[in-house]
């Protein structure tokens, strides 16, 4: 666990944005044109949210570093959630039994967390939590943790994914962390922090372009691709120790790492032997071996979760589209087939679909396909909307646009009814990347 | 019409011309690409080598270095989504082949790059294809396959920033560089 206490690092911070969504819906309605059947426009804000109320923990002071705030931020960027305010009820409940409904119901209240944080002798602090459903009167969850106050932060966000499965029945992503490249004058930089924003860590810098960071799935290494040598090599670094070895190092050009579910095997895009094409290399660079043999453009390789088959970018049909190559042995099999540019796959925890970049017109957009039925959806209005990285719950999309020629980070829920932005100082930042779910 | 172009581009340059050639033309990024090959002192090589290759000789400096020669001109310009040479391009590339060719010492990297638009590493692999189209035309002109490396940087390296066509057509570009420089 890693201290965070140093509150004057943020670089970005996720904020839901009701302004920017109206913008955004405007911008939809407005300026897209009509498209080809299947593809479903989502010009709606947030549905319904969850109204939830967070009593202050018991024994903390109040205040941004709270437990019980961080929580509260946690739920509401989320989309799904709705603070209510928890003042003028009296007296305030710490413990389950003490949590009157009647009280809460007439706040609008759906549910109530209330908790506290006592000092242990030997220095740590114990904090307990609990989630009551003041509409059916019945607790739902109830936890104790002994921590450091170091670890605060890293309490609070467990605490929200536990609120947040709870209430959703799914994981919750507060707990993760992101990776993201920011370009600042000549000077780039690799820096992985907290899905929140918060204690960001620089990994690398370099005066030469980065892209393309990819979490190993155990969280410990990223793999990266550098410009520092006058031309694209692919490194992996580990996370604790900050060493890395250049792992794709051929003559020509070496991009687009992807780690396969199990971190043993990475997908590269070599030009060794001429042409943009697919190789699979042990995790260590060692034993790269082609993967098909094209006369086109073979790029971004990822991983399908099952590690069965591999999505790819491919111009063989005339236009980049999206393709799937079963690892097994078998036809390549061509799955986008709506516009002139699909790129840039990015599939679903649960193997059913893909986020992926399309444009349209000159405009491009985040957007998803189901792999049965087909059916596209488009979640973003664009028109630089790149990079899409899923979160591992599956919810959220988070992604690089550009406001006023600057780059920036959003994110979107896979269902297109929660917008994020990231926001950021005077920095130019893309290539986000959404690490795996936190190892227990 | 593009030669046409290209002429204009070469005689603004030739006759110290401070203003954009105005033409009539039926596309664009056409002319736009001349405008910027115009700007940034690469243009039609055809045209630029007829006229000037026989003064340089006495210079004595280096053929590579010597901005009357036609090995100082680097730059090959593609059309949106292209990967095609085009010949006003073919006499500049032929000049470094036969130059590889003829200095058994000498390696160049050719540097692809595309405009902003789409994908970062989709922007690589046309950066690339870009590359090795200008390779391809080197070694079918005698250079040596392995005296030349192709390498992309996308769009990670734009020559001119900008979000326009004149921007996005001095990015679609193959960049050719000595071993040493």
């Amino acid at each position: 666990m890693s201290p965070r206490t140093d509150q004057k690092n943020y670089v970005s911070i996720f904020r839901p944005l009701r302004h920017a969504l109206a913008f955004a819906t405007l911008a939809l309605l407005t300026l897209a044109p009509v498209r080809a059947q299947l593809t479903i426009e989502i010009v709606g804000g947030a549905g319904t949210a969850v109204p939830i109320a967070i009593v202050p923990f018991d024994g903390e002071p109040a205040g941004p570093t709270s437990i019980s705030y961080i929580v509260g931020q946690d739920l509401a960027r989320s989309g799904l959630f709705k603070l209510v305010d928890p003042s003028g009820v009296s007296p305030r409940p710490v413990r389950i039994e003490e949590v009157q409904a009647p009280a809460w119901r007439a706040k609008g209240a759906d549910a109530v967390v209330v908790g506290s944080a006592k000092p242990l002798a030997d220095g740590r602090v114990e904090v307990r939590f609990a989630l009551v459903d003041v509409v059916k009167q019945a607790p739902l969850v109830a936890m104790v943790y002994a921590v450091t106050p170091a670890q605060f932060r890293a309490t609070a966000h467990k605490i929200a994914d536990v609120i947040y499965e709870k209430m959703t029945g799914d994981p919750g992503v507060f707990s993760t962390r992101i990776a993201y490249i920011t370009k600042q004058g000549p000077r780039f930089q690799l820096l992985v922090a907290d899905a929140d924003g918060n204690d960001p860590q620089v990994i690398v810098t370099s005066n030469e372009p980065m892209l393309t960071p990819r979490w190993a799935p155990d969280g410990m290494r990223i793999a990266y691709v550098s410009f520092e040598s006058k031309k694209p090599v692919v490194y992996v670094q580990n996370l604790a120790t900050g060493s890395r070895a250049a792992v794709a190092n051929f003559r020509g050009s070496n991009s687009s790492p992807a780690w396969s579910p199990d971190g043993r095997t990475l997908a590269v895009t070599l030009t060794k032997d001429g042409g943009s094409q697919l190789y699979l290399m042990n995790a260590d660079g060692s034993n790269p071996q082609r993967v098909m043999t094209s006369s086109s453009i073979d790029t971004e390789a990822m991983f399908m979760p099952d590690g069965k088959s591999i999505l790819f970018t491919s111009d063989r049909g005339g236009s980049p589209q999206i393709y799937r190559l079963p690892l097994g042995g078998g036809a390549v099999e061509r799955i986008t087939f709506d516009g002139s540019y699909n790129v840039s796959a990015r599939p679903f925890p649960d193997g059913k679909g893909f986020a992926f970049v399309r444009r349209d017109g000159g405009r491009f957009q985040i957007a998803t396909q189901d792999f049965a039925s087909r059916q596209v959806q488009v979640l973003t209005p664009g028109p630089l909307d790149e990079s899409p990285s899923v979160a591992p719950n599956g919810k959220l999309i988070l992604y690089a646009n550009e406001v006023g020629g600057r780059g920036t980070l959003a994110a979107v829920s896979s269902d297109g009814r929660v917008k994020q932005r990231l926001v950021s100082q005077a920095t130019d930042v893309r290539e986000p990347a959404w690490g795996p779910f936190p190892r227990p | 019409m593009k030669k046409f172009l290209a002429a204009i581009a070469v005689v603004a340059i030739l006759g110290g011309c401070s203003t954009q050639p105005s033409a009539p033309v039926d596309d664009q990024s056409t002319a736009a690409a001349a405008a910027a090959a115009a700007k940034s002192g690469t243009t039609t090589s055809g045209a630029t080598t007829s006229g000037i290759s026989g003064s340089s000789t006495g210079t004595g400096g280096n053929p590579l270095r010597d901005p009357n020669n036609v090995l100082s001109k680097r730059s090959v310009y593609f059309e949106f989504d292209s990967f095609v040479v085009e010949d006003k391009y073919k006499a500049m590339v032929e000049s470094h082949a036969k130059y590889l060719a003829g200095n058994k010492a000498a390696k160049v990297t050719l540097q692809g790059n595309t405009d902003e638009r789409g994908s970062r590493e989709y922007n690589i692999a046309l950066g690339q294809k870009r590359a090795e189209a200008v390779k391809r035309v080197m070694v079918l002109m005698g250079a040596q396959d392995v005296v030349i490396e192709t390498v992309s940087y996308g769009k990670e390296k734009p020559k001119r920033e900008g979000h326009d066509e004149a921007a996005w057509a001095e990015n679609r570009r193959v960049d050719i560089v000595y071993f040493g420089e």
